[in-house]
């Protein structure tokens, strides 16, 4: 189960060297310099620190300089003088340095950039930590957290030698590219001649493929996100799941041996694991019987703590398991799992759309709701003007007036939208490109067109073969493709792409997939006819995701890597899933 | 070998000078040397010339003549002096000519002649004159000191960065000094002075009167005095004749001399060489000059002309009107290898190599000999070392070829020295060569480093030859090639007779893209000298974008930087340039260029809609965008007002914005958010608890839950709740409250729009299995199994499944089969199935 890699796949680079340099980095900023003795949390209330010197460490948001600009002028009013640092991670903005300009506090703080972008969640993870990054790209328009994503790419470059292979789809991912070839080019000489140690990078815009983050997981670890929420690689399991009156914080990586195992596997795998799991584990506990004094010695200076260990993991899994099953198994989550198939297949639209509108009705949960509304308006390009009407009547009427404002936002990101006659599209197309004459008239239409583009969802599964034809029953338990990340059901559209464009090893005989994406003029394959990579590199693949992805597009891709001896590298600016994303495009009442 | 020595003058027992000429020079001076203002920069520096000066009392009208040759004597500039009478000349360490005039102003000029600015040395000055001035170099840059018409000295240590500094009154001082200089000692600049018998050291805080240490008695005056080239010694030149040497500290006494001439010298200049021991001064009369040390005997020349000394790290200069020529001591390792009867391994090796080439067996003796002593090594490194220090590329040669052939014995010799001398010589032989005219010694050349040389020959515009030399050594482009380009691009730009077109293209026809080269900042430069369109002609071949905007923005090219920061995608760098619109624009012209530019509109946007509100309403309502200025009222309702008359204006507004947008949706639902608050507002006041702000459908519950059944239908029946709706919100609500009676009215009020089975799962929810199943006999036929199941009647739901004949039922029901009470319903399954298949 649980898989082994094959003997001759790759080693992966040592990506603790990331966590050294940032923190070394941060050791100094903060002891060098300033001295710090103890830390707290930024939040909207007034700092109780009785000390002379207070240092932020905050990500540039106008929101946080606003909160510091308080502190500091509360202080003031107060006669108090302190000194104040702020430490931007990544790094400083220009509007950040404004905004404390026009509060009045610029002269009184003294600013300072911790260049951390780059956390090591797990040996084949590397998260950005960005949630922010989706809204204010995807919703927004704000290109600002590109500039880090190239410097991300440079800094992995720089360590672990040139990329030789790149592809990319989407509009951000271009961009990211080409900021980052500039920066390579800037520092000329650093990587040449390094022999590269990652063969493949591959960047892709989640909206390139909203339908996949869109679906409810089943895959262990991407069930305890939906279910648990993993925040930087760890997870609260409150008392339902560790039996005692008190929660546990628990790493989830690949330290951790059960969880390895289990992980990528289909739930429905994982109870009878973790039972063969325990009756193992007890085995070897028995095996003390019959032991002689000095074998029993040695049993307990040795084994024993490694199964004490391996018995605590096991029973707070089960209990994870036994929580989720309480939740997930009910009879709603079957319809709900069931509707989601039915929505991806493309039939009983009209059921799967009633399914939805008593979901709605009966106020199963707004962010659910939601979700369900996004994914039939994606597979179906759009819904149909009644529906669009009515199903937001009965939203608004279930979950408050303010999401009108919500409903503008999925819009604009082509998250829900109304089917209408093309020429809508075209006409603010043509509206804009006479408005504007310059070079970067192409831009806007193209940013037009990203945002309200249409999905084609049907005719890319139909081109990319994403719902499997299914004869007799999809043995989960072997899976036989990345469909069983979805039961059997539906092969993640993001993961295909990879898996074909690496199978070409470029973008050849996929244009009509392309196009029908939307993204013609952002997919691009760049290869240096360099021979210093090894075959072992060419074997490592860097899979960028901008805009967040899913633990089940990671199992997928982990699947896909087993299967053809690659091994996979996930850089994402966020870990994330469908609640993430919804939440991230819901107006919530101040 | 015996002749090569004849130009050798020996000091004392251990020290031997040498004179030699570098160039013979090719001015046409019209004028002798004593009639005009000299200074000569060192390291082989340039040459400026000031005729006709004023204090020859001359016609005035005649406007005096700036000069300026390089070493060789090749003219670079000449220009008439226009401005007022200059009292001394100097080049500072940048080779730009400083010429300090009579009222306190100093002109700075460069290489070529053109004019770069001007300083004055304050008012103090101007009011006195300047009686005398010098400039010295430091190690911040270059200094001047001034002597006023008051007998006070002014001085600032660096001219790149003015500071002037007033020194100390000397007490008692009622004429000019005999004689004065600039030290420089512990990074801090001082005066000494004599005036009569004494000496005065001036320094910020205090003029202190010094002696030197065993200064011979019967001195009346100091006719001259002469401070090393590294200010570390001084020497004092009496009215007697008489020369002291020391320190510059005035601690310790080195030697003296006594020369019995009681005229004053024209010039005294120390000659030493870096870690050498000897100490000697060269001192110039009109027709005569001595080198003297400590040695009982001095060393005398004939000048046939007017010369003109300029000291040097490791020597003298002195031109003539027809010759320029090097006077130093002989280093070590020459004197080793070329002294008469030298027995050293150099010698040796050297003599080797001759007799090798005449192809005699000498050659193998000489190289035993050396061989036995076991001093190979030393002897190939005193032959290199000996060719660095001839100025003669024969000479050079001839100790290379010892030195390569003696390697040829050695096993392990590292090749690096001789290497780096063979490519250090050709550097210098090319600068030294008539045309470049830059003498530099291989010691001068070292202390100077390459870079300054290069720095050097772009200043005198050889190009060619620095980029030559850049790839001679292959330095890397940053430093070497493409800072050259980048000087030749700046130097081209202020050619104006070329078209802004033709200066452009040809720039980027030699810099295309090498790495290093800074398009922007040749842009700069371009705008610095009035080409604002060439500067943005050149800015098009930057390829950083994001290079280009600061110096857009400082052109007034505002727009075209907006675009060019877009371009770059940093968006840091598009908010600088919009705040500077912002500043530059009025607003309605400002709102207008964002207009064309979504991406910058959006960051605007984004940062008022933290910062500026108000902005963000103005920029939806000239866009005329009513959808964005609807959402945007919507939002005011909730975040920004807190009366409810207030957020029901704002949702009017919003509501009128909407039917522009001709978005009848939201206008829609917006007007019944308005009606649903302002019913909120009634229900709170008639019934009291929490209505604001909850959603129609929690409205309608809480009401069912308060008991207010009424109220919630007419609610309903306003806001036209659909049935389906209205249904599971009354089901819900009543399997709360457990009012099993009035659900059971409800149920049979009319035909249920959902059916019954919801019925059936909520009463199991509140565990309450005899409700359910009530209802569970109502649900229709083809949700019968499930509700059966859900009140655990499996037997049942197997005869209804069984009935059903349905496969996926039947599976459904076997699922639910547990233990042994369902033993016997399984087996009926299990038979019912059998008999299907067998149909």
């Amino acid at each position: 189960m649980a898989f082994p890699h094959r003997p001759d796949a790759p080693e992966l680079p040592d990506f603790s060297m990331l966590k050294r340099l940032a923190r070394d980095q941060l050791i100094y900023l903060l002891e060098q310099q300033h001295e710090v003795d103890k830390l707290y949390k930024v939040e909207n209330k007034p700092a109780l620190s009785s000390s002379e010197q207070l240092c932020f460490l905050v990500r540039p948001r106008i929101k946080n300089m606003r909160y510091i600009a308080s502190l500091v002028n509360a202080d003031k009013l107060a006669g108090r003088t302190r000194k104040y640092k702020v430490i931007f991670s990544p790094q400083k903005f220009y509007a950040c340095e404004m905004v404390l300009e026009e509060e009045g506090i610029y002269g009184d703080v003294s600013c300072d950039e911790w260049a951390f972008s780059l956390l090591p969640l797990d040996v084949d993870l590397l998260s950005m930590e960005l949630p922010e990054f989706f809204r204010d790209y995807f919703l927004e328009g704000d290109q600002r957290w590109i500039n880090t994503v190239a410097q991300a790419l440079h800094l992995l470059s720089t360590l672990y030698g040139p990329f030789p292979n790149c592809y990319g789809i989407g509009r951000c991912a271009k961009m990211a590219y080409e900021l980052w070839r500039n920066l390579e080019e800037e520092e000329d000489g650093e990587t040449k001649g390094r022999r590269p140690e990652i063969g493949h990078i591959f960047l892709l815009d989640r909206d390139v493929d909203f339908v996949t983050a869109l679906c409810s997981q089943v895959v262990y670890e991407g069930l305890v996100d939906d279910t648990f929420r993993i925040k930087c690689g760890s997870v609260d399991f409150g008392p339902e799941v560790t039996s005692c009156d008190k929660s546990l914080k628990v790493l989830l990586n690949a330290e951790d041996k059960v969880f390895n195992e289990i992980r990528n596997e289909h739930f429905s795998n994982v109870f009878g694991f973790l039972s063969q799991k325990a009756r193992n584990l007890q085995a070897q506990y028995d095996r003390r019987r019959g032991m002689d004094i000095k074998q029993m010695k040695n049993f307990v200076s040795q084994e024993l703590k490694g199964l004490k260990q391996e018995h605590r993991l096991l029973s707070l899994h089960i209990g994870a398991c036994e929580s989720i099953m309480k939740k997930k198994t009910k009879q709603d989550f079957q319809e709900l799992i069931k509707t989601e198939h039915a929505l991806l297949e493309g039939f009983n639209i009209r059921e799967s759309t009633s399914y939805i509108e008593e979901h709605i009705d009966r106020q199963v949960s707004p962010i659910e709701s939601l979700r369900l509304m996004c994914l039939l308006s994606i597979t179906e390009n759009g819904l149909i003007p009644k529906d669009y009407r009515s199903l937001k009547t009965q939203y608004l009427q279930s979950y408050g007036p303010e999401h009108l404002l919500t409903f503008s936002n999925l819009r604009r990101a082509g998250l829900l939208t109304e089917q209408a006659p093309g020429d809508t599209l075209t006409a603010v197309e043509s509206k804009v490109s006479k408005l504007v004459t310059d070079k970067a008239a192409g831009k806007i239409t193209d940013a037009f067109s990203s945002l309200a583009k249409r999905s084609n969802f049907r005719a890319i599964s139909k081109k990319l073969n994403l719902i499997p034809r299914v004869d007799g029953e999809y043995d989960l338990k072997v899976p036989r493709d990345m469909a069983y990340v979805f039961s059997g059901a539906y092969v993640p559209l993001s993961c295909r792409i990879i898996e074909q464009v690496l199978e070409r090893r470029s973008w050849q005989g996929l244009d009509e997939v392309v196009r029908l994406l939307n993204c013609s003029d952002f997919a691009f394959t760049d290869m240096t006819k360099e021979d210093k990579a090894s075959s072992e590199s060419l074997r490592l693949i860097l899979v960028v995701f901008l805009g967040g992805c899913t633990f089940s597009e990671i199992s997928a891709l982990r699947f896909l890597g087993r299967e053809k001896g690659y091994r996979f590298i996930f850089l994402t600016t966020a870990v994330t899933n469908s609640a993430r994303l919804m939440e991230a495009m819901s107006e919530v009442k101040a | 070998m015996d002749c090569y020595t004849a130009n050798w003058n020996p000091l004392g027992d251990s020290a031997f000078y040498r004179k030699y000429e570098l160039y013979s020079m090719d001015w046409d001076l019209k004028e002798e040397l004593r009639d005009c203002l000299v200074a000569a920069a060192p390291y082989g520096g340039p040459i400026a010339l000031l005729r006709n000066p004023w204090r020859k009392e001359k016609a005035a009208s005649v406007r005096p003549v700036l000069d300026i040759y390089s070493a060789s004597g090749m003219p670079l500039a000449s220009l008439l002096w226009k401005s007022g009478p200059v009292v001394s000349l100097g080049w500072s360490a940048e080779e730009e000519l400083l010429c300090v005039q009579e009222d306190g102003a100093v002109l700075v000029y460069g290489l070529h002649g053109d004019f770069r600015r001007h300083f004055s040395m304050g008012n103090e000055v101007l009011q006195n004159r300047v009686l005398d001035a010098r400039i010295f170099h430091t190690e911040f840059g270059s200094g001047v000191a001034i002597l006023t018409g008051a007998h006070r000295f002014t001085l600032s240590a660096n001219v790149g960065d003015l500071k002037l500094r007033r020194m100390p009154e000397v007490p008692g001082l009622q004429s000019a000094p005999s004689c004065w200089t600039a030290l420089c000692q512990d990074r801090v600049a001082h005066i000494l002075l004599a005036v009569g018998p004494d000496l005065y050291l001036l320094d910020h805080a205090a003029c202190s009167a010094v002696t030197p240490p065993g200064l011979a008695p019967g001195v009346s005056s100091f006719l001259q005095m002469a401070v090393s080239f590294t200010y570390r010694h001084l020497a004092l030149f009496t009215d007697t004749g008489y020369i002291w040497m020391g320190t510059a500290s005035l601690k310790e006494k080195l030697c003296e001399f006594n020369c019995n001439i009681r005229a004053p010298p024209k010039q005294m200049v120390w000659c030493s060489r870096p870690r050498s021991k000897e100490r000697a001064v060269v001192v110039a009369w009109e027709r005569r000059l001595m080198v003297v040390g400590d040695a009982p005997e001095s060393i005398q020349f004939v000048l046939d002309e007017d010369s003109y000394l300029v000291p040097e790290l490791d020597g003298v200069r002195i031109f003539s009107h027809s010759t320029h020529e090097f006077l130093h001591e002989v280093p070590a390792a020459s004197e080793e290898i070329f002294k008469i009867a030298s027995m050293a391994p150099g010698a040796l090796l050297l003599e080797a190599q001759k007799e090798y080439e005449k192809e005699s067996q000498k050659a193998d003796e000489y190289l035993r000999e050396i061989q036995e002593l076991g001093q190979l090594t030393q002897a190939v490194q005193q032959c290199i070392e000996a060719a660095g220090h001839e100025h003669q590329p024969d000479m050079q040669k001839s100790l290379l070829r010892a030195a390569s052939f003696g390697k040829c014995f050695l096993d392990r010799f590292p090749p690096d020295s001789f290497v780096h001398m063979c490519q250090d010589l050709r550097v210098l032989n090319a600068v030294r060569d008539y045309h470049i005219g830059i003498p530099l010694t291989y010691s001068q050349y070292k202390q100077l480093t390459i870079q300054v040389l290069l720095d050097r020959l772009v200043l005198r515009r050889l190009y060619p030859l620095a980029i030559q030399i850049c790839e001679y050594l292959r330095l890397p482009e940053v430093q070497g090639v493409s800072r050259i380009l980048a000087h030749w691009a700046c130097y081209k730009v202020q050619q104006k007779d070329v078209s802004d077109e033709d200066v452009a293209r040809a720039i980027n026809q030699k810099l295309g893209d090498t790495p290093g080269v800074s398009y922007s900042d040749i842009a700069a430069r371009a705008y610095g000298c009035g080409r604002t369109e060439l500067a943005i002609k050149l800015l098009e071949y930057e390829p950083r974008s994001g290079e280009q905007v600061p110096l857009l923005l400082k052109m007034k090219r505002s727009k075209l930087a907006l675009s060019k920061a877009i371009e770059s995608g940093d968006t840091d760098l598009v908010f600088t340039v919009l705040l500077h619109l912002k500043n530059e624009l009025n607003r309605g012209d400002f709102f207008m260029t964002l207009r064309n530019q979504p991406m910058a509109l959006s960051l605007y946007r984004q940062f008022c809609k933290h910062q500026e509100l108000e902005t963000l309403k103005d920029l939806y309502n000239q866009d005329d965008n009513h959808q964005e200025l609807g959402s945007f009222h919507i939002r005011a309702s909730y975040a920004a007002e807190e009366r409810i008359e207030g957020r029901v204006a704002a949702l009017q507004t919003a509501a009128d914005a909407f039917y522009k947008a001709k978005n009848e949706f939201a206008a829609k639902a917006t007007e019944d958010q308005m009606r649903l608050l302002r019913l909120q507002r009634r229900l709170e006041d008639e019934l009291g608890g929490q209505f604001l702000d909850l959603s129609l459908h929690d409205t309608v519950t809480t009401l069912i839950l308060g008991g207010h059944n009424k109220r919630a239908e007419q609610l309903a029946r306003d806001f036209r709740i659909p049935d389906k709706r209205l249904w599971w919100l009354k089901l819900t609500a009543l399997a709360d409250l457990e009012d099993w009676e009035e659900l059971e009215k409800f149920s049979k009020s009319k035909k249920s729009p959902i059916g019954y089975l919801p019925f059936v799962e909520i009463c199991m929810k509140q565990h309450n299995k005899y409700e359910a199943k009530k209802y569970a006999s109502r649900v229709g036929p083809e949700q019968k199994v499930k509700a059966l199941l859900l009140v655990g009647d499996v037997a049942q739901a197997a005869d209804v499944a069984i009935e059903h004949r349905n496969e996926a039922e039947l599976s459904l029901v076997l699922s639910h089969c547990t233990g042994a009470t369902d033993g016997a319903t399984a087996d009926k399954i299990q038979r019912a199935r059998a008999q299907a298949q067998k149909k």
